[in-house]
C-alpha cells in the first residue's frame, strides 16, 4: 500500500444472492483528501460504506483501509476510522460532558485521555458554559459541531460521513462544510456521501456510481469538462440517465 | 381559495412548532413550503390534513374546516406523508387495491388520474411495497394517494433523501398533474425545487419568511450578489471572511457568493485585491440571486442582521431552542 493512500480499493465486489450491489469497484482514496462518494439511490453507496467500515465482508476482491484488510482486520479498522451517520448521533437526553465521555469510552480513550479532549473540546467549540446542559436542549448548528466532534474523538485518519447535511437549513449546511475543511486541513480525509450536488463541487475528488459501479471519478472541474456540464448536476443526471437508474 | 389560514400556531411541550403562519392557496396552483428540517412543514401539513389538532389559528381546506369537517375533508384530500407509510409487506398491486377501497372506490374507476405514474411501476406490481427502490417507492405512494380523486393533494418532503435523477422525474410527473388542475402543496427541503412551483413560502423554525413566486423571491433580495471565483476556494472563502467590506460571505458550489457593504462597490477594485493577496484566476461576476441565496439572507437577518457574525466560530445561534423534528 502506498503511503499517501488511505484507501485502496480493487475489484472489489459484493453479491446478495444473485444479485451484484457491487461490481468490481477500483479506486483510492488519498490522505488528507475530501472524497465525494455519489450515486443514485440503490446504485450500491451504502454497500461499499459498509464493507469500508468493517461492517460487512466483500465477497470478492481486495480493499485496504488506514492499511488494514477489510476481511481480515475489520476490527481493527473500526478503531482508526470515523464515522457520521445521517442524523447527528448523540444522545438527546445525555448532556454535552456525557456525551463526549460516552464516545471516547466506546473508542478506547483512557480516563486521563478523556479528560484533556473533554476540556480541549469545551474550548474550541465554545461549549463551557452548556457543558451540563441535555443535548435535546441544544441548538442545531452546537449539535451538529459536537457531534463532528466526537466523531473524530479518537483522531482517526479517515472519517466516513453518510449524508451528514440532509435537511439541515442552508447555513449550517455551509457551517458544517467549514468542519470538513478545517479537518482535511489538519490531515484528516474526509469520505462523505451527499444528495446536494452543489457540495459535491466541494470535495478535491469526486466518484459517481451507477448500478454498481463507477463510472467516473475525477476532480469537479475534470469532470465537468469531460461530460461538457455546467455543474456536477449536470454530470450526475447524464451519467444516472444513460445507466437507467429507477 | 383552496387553502386558507390564519395565525395558525402548534406547540410540542416548549417547542413552539408553528408561530403563527397564515397563508393563502388558489385552486389549481402548485404552492411549496421550502425550508429545512424543524421547520414545521410536516406540522402544517398534519394539521391541515386533519391528522393533528392546532393550539390556535384558523385554517380551511376546500372550504372545509380541518377540526370539525374532518370527516368531509378525508375523502377529498390526497396525502403523501413524509416517512414510506404503504405497506410494506403488502405488493404494489395490493396496496392500491387496499386504498381504493377504503375510499370506497376501484383502481379501475380512477385508472385513468393515475395511469401516466403508475405504469412506471406495473411491471413489478406483484412486488412487495418493501422490496421497491427509493424512486419506484414514490411513485407507489403517489399513485396511491391519488386513487380516491382527490381535490387537493399534500405531499410532504416526496423527494428527501432521493437521488438527483429521481427528484426531476417526481417534479415531472408533478408538472402533468398540474395541466390537471389539481390543486398542490408540496413542502421540500431542497432549495432548487422551488423554480418548480407557482408560488413558494420560505419556511424556518416555525415561521413563514416570505411568500412570493420563485422570480419575486430573487427580486426582492435587496442588493447586488457577487460571485467570486478563484482557484484556491478555501482561502478564498478565509480571506474574503476576514475582509472588511464584507457583508454576507457563503460558499455555493465552487463560486463564492458575497455581498458587499458598500454603495459605491467596485468589483474589478476586489479582483485586483484577492489578485495581490496571492490568489489566482480570480473572477467577480454579479449574478442573480437564487431561491436559497434569499432564504440564507432572510435567516440571517432573523438571527441578528449581521449575516457575517453566523458564520464566526463557536456558539452559532442566539435562540435559545430548536424545534427538530416537529
Amino acid at each position: 500500500m502506498k503511503q499517501d493512500n488511505i484507501i485502496e480499493v480493487n475489484k472489489l465486489t459484493r453479491s446478495f444472492g444473485d444479485f451484484i450491489a457491487v461490481d468490481q469497484i477500483s479506486f483510492e482514496v488519498r490522505r488528507g483528501e475530501i472524497f465525494g462518494f455519489l450515486g443514485a439511490n440503490g446504485a450500491g453507496k451504502t454497500t461499499v460504506i459498509r464493507m469500508l467500515t468493517g461492517l460487512l465482508i466483500p465477497t470478492s476482491g481486495l480493499a485496504r483501509v488506514a492499511g488494514e484488510d477489510v476481511f481480515r482486520r475489520a476490527e481493527a479498522i473500526k478503531k482508526k476510522i470515523g464515522y457520521m451517520s445521517q442524523k447527528f448521533s448523540l444522545y438527546e437526553d445525555l448532556t454535552v460532558v456525557e456525551n463526549i465521555r460516552f464516545y471516547g469510552g466506546i473508542y478506547g480513550l483512557s480516563a486521563r485521555n478523556i479528560r484533556s479532549k473533554t476540556d480541549e473540546l469545551l474550548n474550541r467549540l465554545g461549549l463551557v458554559d452548556v457543558r451540563d446542559r441535555l443535548i435535546s436542549e441544544l441548538p442545531l448548528g452546537w449539535k451538529q459541531k459536537l457531534a463532528f466532534s466526537t466523531a473524530v474523538i479518537h483522531d482517526p485518519v479517515i472519517v466516513f460521513m453518510d449524508e451528514p447535511t440532509s435537511g439541515v437549513d442552508p447555513i449550517t449546511r455551509r457551517q458544517f462544510w467549514d468542519l470538513i475543511y478545517e479537518a482535511a486541513d489538519g490531515g484528516t480525509t474526509v469520505f462523505v456521501t451527499t444528495h446536494y450536488m452543489d457540495e459535491a463541487e466541494y470535495c478535491d475528488r469526486v466518484s459517481i456510481m451507477v448500478d454498481g459501479r463507477i463510472d467516473a471519478l475525477d476532480t469537479p472541474g475534470g469532470l465537468k469538462r469531460a461530460f461538457g456540464a455546467p455543474d456536477i448536476d449536470e454530470v450526475f443526471v447524464k451519467l444516472a440517465r444513460s445507466g437507467g437508474a429507477s | 381559495m383552496s387553502v386558507s389560514v390564519r395565525n395558525l400556531k402548534k406547540t410540542f411541550g416548549d417547542i413552539e412548532a408553528l408561530k403563527g403562519v397564515s397563508f393563502e392557496v388558489k385552486t389549481g396552483e402548485r404552492f411549496g413550503f421550502i425550508g429545512p428540517d424543524g421547520a414545521g412543514k410536516s406540522t402544517l401539513f398534519r394539521i391541515l390534513v386533519s391528522l393533528l389538532l392546532p393550539d390556535s389559528g384558523e385554517a380551511r381546506v376546500v372550504g372545509l374546516d380541518p377540526v370539525t369537517g374532518y370527516i368531509e375533508l378525508r375523502r377529498r384530500v390526497g396525502y403523501m406523508p413524509g416517512r414510506f407509510s404503504l405497506y410494506q409487506d403488502l405488493s404494489v398491486e395490493e396496496n392500491l387495491t387496499f386504498f381504493a377501497t377504503i375510499f370506497n372506490t376501484t383502481v379501475a374507476k380512477n385508472y385513468h388520474l393515475i395511469r401516466d405514474i403508475y405504469h412506471q411501476i406495473e411491471p413489478f406490481k406483484k412486488r412487495r411495497a418493501g422490496d421497491l427502490s427509493g424512486g419506484m417507492k414514490q411513485k407507489l405512494a403517489l399513485s396511491c394517494a391519488l386513487v380516491h380523486k382527490p381535490d387537493i393533494l399534500f405531499l410532504d418532503e416526496p423527494t428527501t433523501g432521493v437521488d438527483a435523477v429521481s427528484r426531476r422525474e417526481f417534479w415531472d410527473m408533478l408538472d402533468k398533474l398540474k395541466e390537471s388542475g389539481l390543486t398542490v402543496l408540496v413542502s421540500t427541503p431542497y432549495m432548487d425545487e422551488a423554480s418548480r412551483c407557482d408560488r413558494i413560502a420560505l419556511m424556518h423554525r416555525g415561521e413563514i419568511l416570505e411568500i412570493n413566486t420563485p422570480e419575486g423571491i430573487s427580486n426582492n433580495f435587496g442588493r447586488d450578489l457577487w460571485a467570486v471565483h478563484a482557484s484556491q476556494r478555501y482561502r478564498l472563502l478565509k480571506i474574503l471572511r476576514a475582509y472588511s467590506h464584507a457583508e454576507s460571505v457563503f460558499a455555493f458550489g465552487e463560486q463564492i457568493h458575497y455581498t458587499d457593504r458598500r454603495h459605491d462597490f467596485d468589483s474589478e477594485e476586489l479582483e485586483s485585491w484577492l489578485a495581490s493577496q496571492g490568489l489566482e484566476k480570480v473572477q467577480v461576476k454579479k449574478i442573480r440571486p437564487s431561491v436559497e441565496d434569499a432564504l440564507i439572507a432572510l435567516i440571517g437577518r432573523e438571527a441578528g442582521g449581521d449575516q457575517s457574525t453566523i458564520m464566526q466560530p463557536g456558539p452559532v445561534y442566539p435562540g435559545p431552542k430548536n424545534g427538530t423534528g416537529a
